[in-house]
């Protein structure tokens, strides 16, 4: 019998999850992998945060735990303290009750069901997102049925923010559209706004009543702190205004492949966000019925616990310092090699990517003779260096640079 | 320009203030104020109530979810053991976009057999979803995607989250006839008039076993003549198999059906889900497969599959397909597995007998006979929303409306309890 599929294309491989195929098929002991963001000791090894070990030793040790359906907005306390954490413990809004939080699987569903219920529940359907961005927002928004718009925001020749453009193109807005803000840490550029520059960004789209959507992917990754990487979405809830938020615990608490996240809708009241919540479900129910239990029972024990929650911020700027000191290496490697250009947007850009600036002939031609793995964008994921191997990058770039257009 | 002058202005005039001062920002309205409450889902809306319900005669036969003769929710033997080898494992990264490969690679062979040649011709196009809920979906958004102008057929009754999954992919539904109300069982002829009717390429939701929320199943013979009418019509096959192992205690015998329609040559669709039949309900793990012509065209699908899923969630959660791996990769814990699940299906099927003796000895002037012939965990009582309300209010005994009754919830402990209330509301009938 035919298959009615039978007419079926292959579908290309993701871009960013392809690398990591790619780099495993590569034979060579010189490969670095610089392409999905996940983090890297300095041994070059994944990391299971103690503290994540410590609180799945407990769930595991006791017997009353069972693994029944959690409910369809997911676990209660995971989400009050979530909202604690990108919020603040003394938000007005969470006081208020003005805040229905939602647990789902990382950003990606956090921005999906978020977006489903804008497209069912909100006056615009349009969305603006920065250029360049993560390469699986538009999918997100455009399978939720929302069209994408791109609002400038990364500058080549500065390697920085073109905080003109991104002022006109939201300017230029249609009032009420949706608006796709980076926390902090931009992906793939690591440029973010400073806060002078956020206080614009907040009051332009007041003034035009452009609906905020942060992706929190970073929190703690950019600077160290918690609280410093959620000032900008600090800052815009405390004018009082409405806005959604999608926040990650794959980065900062290492939980990945457990698809831990929660999508937060700051509403006006305790009544609307109530009957927000409701609705939400609805979106839920017929995605997946209910989010996964483990790796938020994970985030609810480390977070509940004082002693967990301090040890957690000393893993998490532990991973952040590294960082840190990894783009303060690369950079002063290519100083001292002479390596032609300016560089000095490694230690100007924050968190976990460094946008390089390389372009796909130069990206292609280090992954071809230098068994390099990153995106053909340009970007490479800071925490897959290591000071070992450094120097082979170093050596890449100065290649690439030198040698391909 | 100017409007940047204009803005850098106002932000140094805005700096002296605070931010509170923003009194146009109060003085708008929320953006969700038309934003209606949204209706309690009908099935887990039940064990809400259940749960905010004081009195200590409390009975909860509405949510699937298995329990102990002392009415305990249960975390098998083998789950726990696989946890602890798990913890401690140093690896929490990402899964790829189809799932862990080995989870995926032994619930195949649940579903098509351990010998199957369709997994050895890797024929079949398989990612790991959530749970069975998860894999419909992804099977509703691929049929949109590719096969645009289609229907989806459903059974009536249904899982009543079905509908929801469909319509939120935006296919089309119709409907099919199942349950005889008259006899509380199969209604073939019905059921076939509409197979036959539907037109040329149709496709079809089958519940492989333990429908839900029945508990009626085709026989064998049935089944073979439903995939020989299949065949003429030249209709797809989606089964949803979120029971295997609960309906007979033996899953090689609930995935009869599928083997029946593997056998006939059908290019089917399966939803698996390890809620029920491992425990894992909260973990959310299940299996979406789709039989192809060829080892290529398995390639191709998967790699549409994945472009559905990674816009949804990216990747799917890691632990429960370690715990499902572990167990099923070792041959003493499937084993005790296996164990497991025999004892949790025999004692449903000691409930749905005492059950009926105990009505049948109140006198009950009703016939309950499907109790004990309908299988699986549920049991359509033929209660009426009325009576159900009845049981409700007069005996806070919890079931959703349509009379379904969770088997799983009975115990010897409250059998007796709720014979007797079902007796009360349904004597005068």
């Amino acid at each position: 019998m035919d298959s009615v599929f039978s007419k079926v294309d292959r579908a290309p491989e993701d871009p960013i999850l392809g690398v990591t195929v790619a780099y495993n098929n590569d034979p060579s002991p010189a490969k670095i992998n610089l392409g999905v963001g996940a983090y890297r000791t300095e041994e070059g090894k994944p990391l299971v945060l103690d503290v994540v070990r410590r609180a799945e030793q407990q769930l595991v040790n006791d017997p009353s735990r069972v693994k029944e359906y959690i409910p369809i907005v997911g676990l209660a306390d995971f989400n009050k303290l979530s909202a604690k954490l990108i919020l603040g413990g003394d938000s007005p809004a969470i006081q208020e009750s003005r805040v229905a939080t939602i647990q789902c699987l990382s950003g990606t569903g956090s921005l999906r069901v978020g977006a489903e219920f804008l497209k069912k529940h909100y006056h615009q359907s349009v969305i603006y997102i920065p250029k360049p961005t993560w390469g699986n927002h538009p999918k997100v928004f455009n399978l939720a049925g929302l069209s994408v718009e791109y609002y400038r925001y990364y500058d080549p020749a500065t390697r920085g923010l073109d905080f003109q453009g991104l002022l006109e193109d939201l300017g230029g807005a249609p009032s009420g559209a949706i608006v796709l803000l980076h926390a902090c840490a931009h992906n793939p550029t690591g440029v973010d706004p400073t806060s002078e520059q956020w206080e614009q960004i907040r009051q332009l789209m007041r003034s035009k009543s452009l609906l905020p959507f942060f992706d929190s992917a970073y929190q703690g990754f950019a600077s160290g702190s918690l609280d410093t990487d959620a000032h900008s979405v600090r800052t815009f809830v405390a004018d009082g205004g409405e806005c959604l938020i999608a926040q990650s615990y794959a980065k900062n608490m290492g939980l990945y492949g457990e698809r831990v996240g929660a999508l937060s809708i700051v509403c006006k009241s305790a009544d609307v966000a109530s009957k927000v919540e409701s609705q939400v479900k609805l979106v839920v129910r017929p995605m997946y019925s209910s989010p996964p239990i483990h790796g938020a029972s994970i985030v609810a024990t480390i977070l509940k616990s004082s002693e967990m929650y301090n040890d957690w911020t000393i893993e998490l700027k532990g991973m952040a310092d590294r960082i840190i000191s990894m783009r303060k290496q690369l950079f002063e490697a290519l100083q001292a090699k002479g390596t032609p250009g300016d560089w000095s947007h490694i230690i100007k850009q924050i968190g976990m990517f460094t946008f390089t600036g390389l372009n796909k002939e130069q990206v292609a031609f280090m992954t071809k003779e230098f068994h390099i793995y990153m995106t053909s964008d340009g970007r490479i994921s800071m925490a897959g260096l290591s000071s070992k191997t450094v120097p082979h990058l170093v050596d890449a770039i100065h290649a690439a640079v030198t040698r391909v257009g | 320009m100017a409007m940047a002058m204009t803005i850098r202005n106002a932000a140094s005039r805005r700096a002296m203030n605070p931010i509170s001062a923003d009194f146009s920002l109060r003085s708008m309205s929320s953006w969700w104020k038309n934003v209606e409450p949204a209706p309690k889902d009908p099935i887990l809306g039940v064990t809400e109530a259940f749960l905010a319900d004081p009195s200590p005669d409390k009975v909860n036969v509405g949510v699937g979810a298995y329990r102990d003769d002392n009415g305990k929710p249960v975390v098998l033997e083998c789950v726990r053991e696989a946890e602890r080898r798990i913890a401690g494992s140093s690896f929490m990264e990402y899964l790829p976009m189809g799932g862990s490969v080995k989870m995926v690679e032994e619930t195949l062979k649940l579903a098509y057999g351990d010998d199957s040649e369709f997994i050895k011709d890797k024929r079949i196009a398989a990612v790991q979803a959530l749970s069975g809920t998860g894999a419909c979906r992804l099977f509703a958004d691929f049929q949109k995607r590719f096969c645009p102008g289609s229907q989806i057929y459903i059974p009536v009754p249904t899982w009543s989250n079905h509908h929801n999954i469909w319509r939120d992919a935006d296919v089309p539904q119709k409907t099919y006839h199942y349950y005889h109300p008259e006899t509380k069982g199969l209604n073939f002829s019905g059921l076939m008039d509409d197979v036959k009717n539907a037109p040329e390429g149709s496709f079809f939701l089958l519940h492989a076993c333990a429908h839900n929320p029945t508990g009626v199943d085709p026989t064998d013979e049935q089944w073979r003549e439903i995939s020989q009418l299949f065949k003429a019509k030249k209709h797809f096959a989606f089964f949803d198999m979120a029971y295997q192992g609960f309906a007979s205690g033996d899953p090689a015998r609930d995935a009869k059906s599928i083997r029946i329609f593997l056998e006939d040559g059908h290019h089917i669709g399966i939803s698996q889900s390890y809620a029920k039949n491992m425990g894992l309900y909260g973990q959310r793990v299940g299996c979406l497969s789709v039989l192809c012509e060829d080892e290529k065209q398995a390639v191709t699908v998967k790699s549409q599959l994945q472009q559905l899923a990674r816009p949804m969630y990216s990747n799917p959660p890691l632990h429960g397909a370690q715990i499902v791996s572990t167990i099923l990769g070792d041959p003493e814990l499937k084993s005790l597995w296996l164990k497991e699940v025999k004892i949790m299906a025999d004692r449903i099927i000691g409930m749905r007998t005492t059950l009926r003796e105990s009505l049948e000895k109140l006198g009950s002037p009703l016939s309950w006979e499907h109790v004990t012939k309908q299988i699986g965990m549920f049991c359509y009582s033929g209660l009426t929303p009325k009576q159900v309300d009845r049981l409700t209010s007069e005996y806070h005994i919890y079931m959703t409306r349509n009379g379904r009754i969770s088997m799983a919830g009975v115990t010897t402990g409250n059998v007796g309890y709720l014979a007797n209330a079902i007796h009360e509301v349904t004597k005068s009938s």
